[in-house]
């Protein structure tokens, strides 16, 4: 099996390299990560994020032969050889396959990503229809991994002013909790040229989620909102 | 050499459900509260829980918090603190109604409440019909909780050291705990980080086994930074092996595929578990549970080429509820097993999962040491919640759904006694250098240049040996060889060395001190484990069969000063209600 790998150190390095590394077809390993791990067995400076190994920390994102997906849950013997590992594009990165995601994170926090309901609080639980709740299924169900964000054309270009699409998921998520009093609050926030606008329904970001999840969906979603609120 | 230094109120070193429960209530209480975490907070390990949440709503099934305590007393095989459970199992039904305010999305009724599901272990009234106690988001209820409690912390505006590495823990003269010494992992500059009150709310070890539904996280940091600061660990011999991982790789299968109505098949396809629990079946306890498939493997009944796993089988509950119920799982079995639940069975095998043990603490968190040969007393200003803790409510074994209430529960109990503490507490302690140095002199370690072996080299053998000596069954023989080989190790770790030494963002460091940490908690394990002569719980002696309530209803108290080991009594009485005193633990 052969790889190449983008390697940056910066106490080192002055700029990125692509540096390759083999592993025999027998190695047992299954999924990228199982790889990465071995790799970094006989090179311990080869640097990743990674936890949960079964795709629900999120920590292992990553741009594996040109497409953004979590290592932890990618077949190894899906990916064409020399299997090729980049960071996240779009972001700053701290070393080799590690990105600065503060941006990302900034973005998330901006939705205001929290329940909000002015009412006193009953004694029991807020009532909520099985349909209602079902509305928040492929919503709730992010991991902040970061793929389709930094998969998506738009945020590269304006990450400090266009949401991206993991943030706008969530403002979706929270926009379509029946339990959440804030809508018309929320929808002033998201009606900017950057923060909603700037997405060009590109679709990156539903093509690459590893969850599955339909952020671009999630957007239209939130563009209707805002349509209904002017007619 | 000089180390910035911070100043908060109260510093919270772990990000998962308990560390960020306390963290809000403390930040909503007006405190100055920082939290650091290895990595950021939503890839805790909270995040990886299934199942549910154990609270007497009610809601599908007549139930009350006094029926919870008694299973879960009787779960933990006469091993909790009474007064500790009865505490939980009371909180319970408001703390999820007060997640659900936070904006938990659980699954609903019709009615519109909280839906709840059958789970193992569970009963109405003392040991009758199954009840319907866990509260769950799906299969994904840790997901749902952490995410929440994050959203709410930052609500709250808590402070937060995101891809900070907890060193060790700083204590003065007087024994009280100032703080901690911490690795920034993107720079690798340490910090000094001091509190007026510290909490650890780190997590569990079971990744000290090579088959484990951990997370590669799950190093027990906070229980080795205990131990280093003289704190003992509370009965580490208790490892839970839940008993459906999927086979050959350790991902977890949450229990709801069981309370849900599905069950367990042997290579005759039969469903075994009536021989071993004729009343609960496939829902009694993990611990019987995980017993009765190593059984059934051993004595040739297993499935698959190798007769080496079991079937779970669910596709009779059909194709709608499993994508509505147990969507999670069904991804996680068709990704590694390879196999749709909706079409065949699942192979499973019991898996390395939770540390019942842990940092011996009261019930308001308040970590608990005896001083010397006396009686035991809180640690000023140390507190530990969660899996890392052992306040004790899961004793020898505990019932699933009662992990996400424990960190919930005791997370809001710490944080309100850590804020009367700090009323009486309105000034730091002085911090001197005298107190930094050990940390100090530990965070250089991994600094040695030269030739030795690889930490991750030994971290690996570790856990071969703990599979193989500290497992399912266990015997003295094994035991003891599992306590030698793992002293040898740890001895080998001393002279390991790392190849790189950079500083920004290395991942090796951190491994290696994460390995150390790990050897620190399986030698407790293991050596707590080869003392205790009879099977309790998760605890099961083959040359010991039987609970021995005469010696050995008490805790373990394993020290790492030459692994000494103390005892404890259990305390058996409950805060208002009678105490449920030792049975025969049938299912």
């Amino acid at each position: 099996m052969k790889f190449s790998i983008y390697r940056y150190n910066p106490e080192t390095d002055s700029k990125p390299r692509m540096q390759d590394y083999e592993l025999p077809d027998d190695c047992g390993a299954i999924m990228l990560l199982d790889a990465l791990l071995l790799l970094k067995q006989q090179d311990d400076s080869l640097s990743f994020r990674r936890s949960c190994r079964e795709g629900v920390c999120g920590s292992d994102g990553m741009n594996i032969n040109g497409r953004n997906g979590l290592a932890c849950i990618l077949q190894l013997d899906t990916l064409k050889q020399p299997i090729t590992l980049r960071p996240l594009p779009g972001l700053p990165v701290i070393r080799d396959l590690i990105v600065d995601l503060t941006q990302f994170y900034n973005q998330y926090r901006t939705v205001k990503p929290w329940l909000i309901n002015k009412d006193p609080e009953p004694e029991i639980e807020r009532l909520q229809s099985p349909e209602e709740r079902a509305r928040l299924d492929g919503l709730y169900e992010c991991v902040l991994c970061a793929c389709c964000t930094t998969a998506c054309p738009s945020f590269w270009w304006n990450p400090d002013r266009f949401l991206g699409p993991a943030a706008l998921l969530q403002a979706n998520r929270f926009l379509n909790d029946s339990r959440d009093q804030a809508t018309g609050e929320r929808l002033d926030d998201l009606d900017d040229p950057f923060r909603l606008f700037r997405c060009h329904t590109i679709m990156n970001c539903t093509d690459v989620c590893p969850k599955g999840l339909n952020p671009a969906k999630a957007i239209g979603h939130i563009r209707q909102l805002l349509l209904k609120r002017v007619l | 050499m000089s180390i910035a230094r911070r100043k908060f109120d109260c510093l919270v070193i772990g990000a998962g459900g308990g560390g960020l429960r306390a963290a809000l209530q403390l930040a909503e209480g007006e405190a100055h509260v920082a939290v650091v975490s290895k990595v950021f907070p939503t890839r805790s390990h909270t995040v990886a829980a299934q199942g549910g949440m154990n609270a007497a709503l009610g809601n599908v099934l007549p139930d009350n918090w006094h029926w919870h305590m008694y299973d879960t007393i009787k779960g933990s095989d006469f091993l909790a603190d009474q007064d500790a459970v009865e505490y939980m199992c009371r909180a319970a039904p408001r703390l999820v109604i007060e997640l659900e305010h936070y904006g938990v999305p659980f699954t609903r009724l019709d009615n519109g409440r909280i839906y709840q599901r059958q789970f193992g272990g569970q009963s109405q009234n003392f040991g009758g019909a199954q009840a319907a106690r866990t509260c769950p988001a799906a299969d994904r209820t840790g997901h749902a909780i952490l995410h929440t409690l994050y959203q709410q912390n930052i609500k709250a505006r808590t402070h937060f050291f995101d891809e900070f590495f907890a060193i060790d823990l700083l204590r003065d003269a007087d024994g009280y705990v100032l703080g901690a010494l911490v690795l920034e992992i993107e720079t690798g500059e340490p910090l000094v980080i001091e509190a007026k009150t510290t909490l650890i709310a780190t997590g569990g070890a079971a990744r000290m086994y090579r088959t484990s539904t951990n997370a590669m996280i799950n190093t027990g940091d906070g229980m080795a930074m205990a131990l280093r600061a003289g704190i003992p660990l509370q009965d580490m011999e208790f490892m839970q092996f839940h008993p459906t991982g999927i086979a050959g790789f350790g991902m977890l299968i949450t229990e709801a595929a069981r309370g849900e109505g599905g069950y367990l098949l042997n290579s005759q396809g039969e469903r075994f578990m009536e021989r071993y629990a004729p009343n609960a079946k496939d829902l009694a306890s993990r611990d019987v549970v995980a017993r009765a498939i190593e059984v059934e493997v051993r004595e040739g009944r297993g499935c698959g080429p190798n007769k080496d796993y079991i079937h779970l089988k669910i596709d009779h509950l059909g194709a709608e509820l499993i994508k509505s119920k147990l969507p999670g799982i069904r991804e996680l079995s068709m990704r590694f097993a390879h196999v749709d639940p909706i079409e065949a069975p699942m192979p499973v095998y019991p898996t390395a999962h939770y540390t019942m043990g842990g940092i011996p603490t009261n019930r308001f968190g308040q970590v608990v040491a005896p001083v010397q040969t006396g009686p035991e007393e809180p640690v000023p200003g140390l507190y530990a919640v969660g899996e890392c803790a052992c306040v004790s409510i899961h004793g020898a074994n505990r019932l699933g759904g009662n992990s996400l209430l424990d960190i919930v529960v005791f997370g809001r109990a710490a944080g309100n006694h850590i804020l009367e503490y700090l009323k009486d507490s309105r000034y730091h302690r002085t911090l001197t250098e005298t107190s930094i140095e050990p940390a100090l002199q530990h965070l250089l370690r991994w600094d040695a240049k030269g030739d030795g072996e690889s930490a991750d080299k030994l971290a690996e053998e570790l856990r071969r040996t703990m599979e193989q000596h500290c497992g399912v069954f266990r015997t003295q023989e094994i035991l003891d060889q599992g306590v030698a080989k793992v002293l040898k190790l740890r001895e080998r770790l001393q002279n390991a060395r790392l190849r790189d030494h950079s500083k920004v963002f290395n991942t090796a460091r951190i491994e290696a001190f994460e390995t150390e940490n790990l050897m620190e908690v399986a030698l407790a394990t293991v050596v707590s484990a080869a003392a205790r002569h009879e099977s309790r719980g998760a605890h099961s002696r083959v040359d010991y069969p039987e609970r021995d309530d005469l010696q050995w209803l008490k805790h373990t108290l394993y020290s790492r000063d030459a692994q000494r080991l103390d005892y404890k009594p259990v305390r058996m009485k409950p805060l208002t209600v009678d105490s449920f005193p030792p049975k025969k633990r049938v299912y």
